[in-house]
Order: C-alpha cells, then structure tokens, then sequence
C-alpha cells in the first residue's frame, strides 16, 4: 500500500512563498489567480500493511509525530493498493 | 559552572557558542553527538545554530526527533538550562520544550546583520546581568526565523513574563520597521514556563569577543557562569 499526504499551512497563516507565486503568475499574465498556497506532498510506502484503515492511522500518527507541524499545517492521508 | 554543546550533521555553530562558554566558564565545553543517548553531568546544555540534518523537512524537524534530543529533553525537564539559539530554537520548539514554530522569514531572504534586541525580562539565570529595558546589539543569521504561534500561546508568554527579548530599534522603540523578519510581537527569544529553557534567534556567542566587534552576549555568558557556579 502507498500513502499519499498532503501538507498545508493553515487558514490565518501567512504564506510568503505562496504570495511570491501568485505574483510571479500575475506577472506572467495570468490574470485569473485570485491566491496561491503552497505545501508539501509526500508519499510513505507500507509493503506490509494490506489494511487500509490501520494504514491511514499509522500514517496519520506520522503526520502528527513528524511529517507535519500541527502548530500551522493541515495534513491529510489518502492510502491507495 | 559545567556546559556541554549538543552536535547535529549539519550544526556550524557549535564550537563558536563553545568558545564563547570557555571564555566564561574558564573550563574546556563537553561536546556531544547527536546520536549519543547521554549528556555528561553538566549544569547547562546548548543546542546550537546551524543547518541540522540540512534542514530537511523543516527546520529543526529531524534533530527534534534524534537520540540525544530524548536526554535534552529529559534533562530539560528535571530544571538542567538550556539555551537554544538559532537553528537550536528550531529544533527545542520542535521538540516540543518552547511554544510556537519559526517561519521563513516574511520577505524570504536569508537576514544576517546586527540588530537591536531589548532585554524583557531579567529575572533568569540567562538574563540575569542585563536589567529589564536594555537595549543590547546582536547578530541574527537565519531565513526562518519569523516566530509564529496563535494569539492564545502569545497571551500566555506575555501574561507570564516569558518573552525574553524582542527586536526594536537602537533606541529601544519596539516597532514594525525594527522587526526584522516578521516574527509575531517582535518576539526574539522566549522561556519556558520556569525560565530554564531560551530559545532565541539571534546568537549571543558571535558578539561576545571585542575582537569580533562587540560583548553584548557576553553577559549572557557571564549570568550563566554567576547563577550556576
């Protein structure tokens, strides 16, 4: 099984590399952008794990002890075969 | 007085915040790898500035979570000082001994210069030589440094007396202008709930030589020395 992870900075949080790309877009004239976030994604590989739920747990145990920083990032867990 | 100086992959202020102790302590530092599970019997530990583990993740992240942080900790925990400075407040806040995260900076660039920092509380062991409301001049070098952690965890520190420093002008004014990389109430450094720990961005030990420019961390030192001794 493969976990996919997605980290982002929470509402509220200032986000300065985000805000340097969404002027960098609207510099490049792309008119639309109304706001950029930017985050992280990770994927963790469980060879062993054939179960989904104890997986999606495991790794979400990994967010809080490690992968993010619960003071100002969201995470969430996807798991796929 | 006793001090060791923990050492990551990646730490470069090691033997600079080392010297800095000797120069007070008058005895050779304990140096300590990080993959070492025990700290000699000392009465003061560093955590020091630099890049631990290439800053991989986060800053601070994979160091936090190293065999001899367990001991820091633990350590920590039983009223041993530590002082964190630099990429070492990264890895204690990650670790979980101060509050809050730091940043990248809010204009992104990598700051390294002297500013100002006025001395907010000087009842701790760290402090104890300054007087509350000096203005002392000190080098920063960081590009996460912008101290962040919701109004809540900023209303404790401040309602308990735990901001050690703020950035301010060379007059003492704290201000937006004085502020250099967007850290929350100009915060530079701040203590545990029993001002045993400090974390603080800017690095006392590069202003602590007048051959380097100036002793205004010095002090710091010289409390250390004074308290524990």
């Amino acid at each position: 099984m493969k976990a996919k992870v997605h980290i982002t900075l929470k509402n509220g949080v200032l986000d300065p590399q985000g805000k340097a790309v969404e002027h960098a877009l609207l510099g490049l004239g792309f008119d639309g952008v109304g706001g950029v976030r930017q985050g992280k994604y990770i994927e963790v590989d469980l060879p062993k794990q054939s179960d989904k739920a104890k997986a999606k747990s495991q790794v979400e145990d990994m967010c809080k002890k490690l992968l993010a920083n619960t003071v100002i990032e969201n995470f969430s867990v996807e798991v796929v075969d | 007085m006793r001090a060791a100086v923990i050492v990551f992959p990646g730490s470069n202020c090691d033997r600079d915040i080392a010297v800095a102790l000797e120069q007070s302590t008058g005895k050779p530092t304990k140096m300590v790898w990080h993959q070492d599970t025990e700290i000699p019997d000392v009465d003061l530990i560093a955590v020091p500035g630099g890049f631990s583990y290439g800053d991989y993740l986060r800053c601070g992240a994979m160091a936090a979570h190293s065999p001899v942080m367990r001991e820091v900790k633990r350590r920590a925990e039983k009223g041993t000082r530590v002082l964190a400075v630099c990429n070492g407040f990264q890895i204690v806040t990650e670790a979980g001994l101060l509050p809050g995260v730091l940043m990248r900076n809010k204009d992104l660039r990598f700051i390294c210069r002297d500013v100002h920092l006025k001395v907010e509380d000087s009842q701790s062991a760290f402090t104890a030589k300054y007087t509350t409301g000096d203005v002392i001049r000190i080098p920063i070098a960081h590009a996460e440094g912008n101290y962040f952690a919701d109004q809540k965890t900023l209303d404790e520190l401040e309602g308990e007396g735990r901001v050690a420093f703020r950035y301010c002008s060379p007059e003492g004014a704290v201000t937006e202008a004085a502020n250099p990389n967007g850290s929350q109430r100009n915060i530079a450094g701040i203590f545990n709930k029993s001002r045993t720990v400090l974390g603080m961005m800017p690095h006392p030990e590069r202003l602590a030589d007048a051959t380097l420019g100036g002793t205004d961390g010095r002090a710091m030192f010289d409390a250390l020395v004074e308290t524990l001794s």
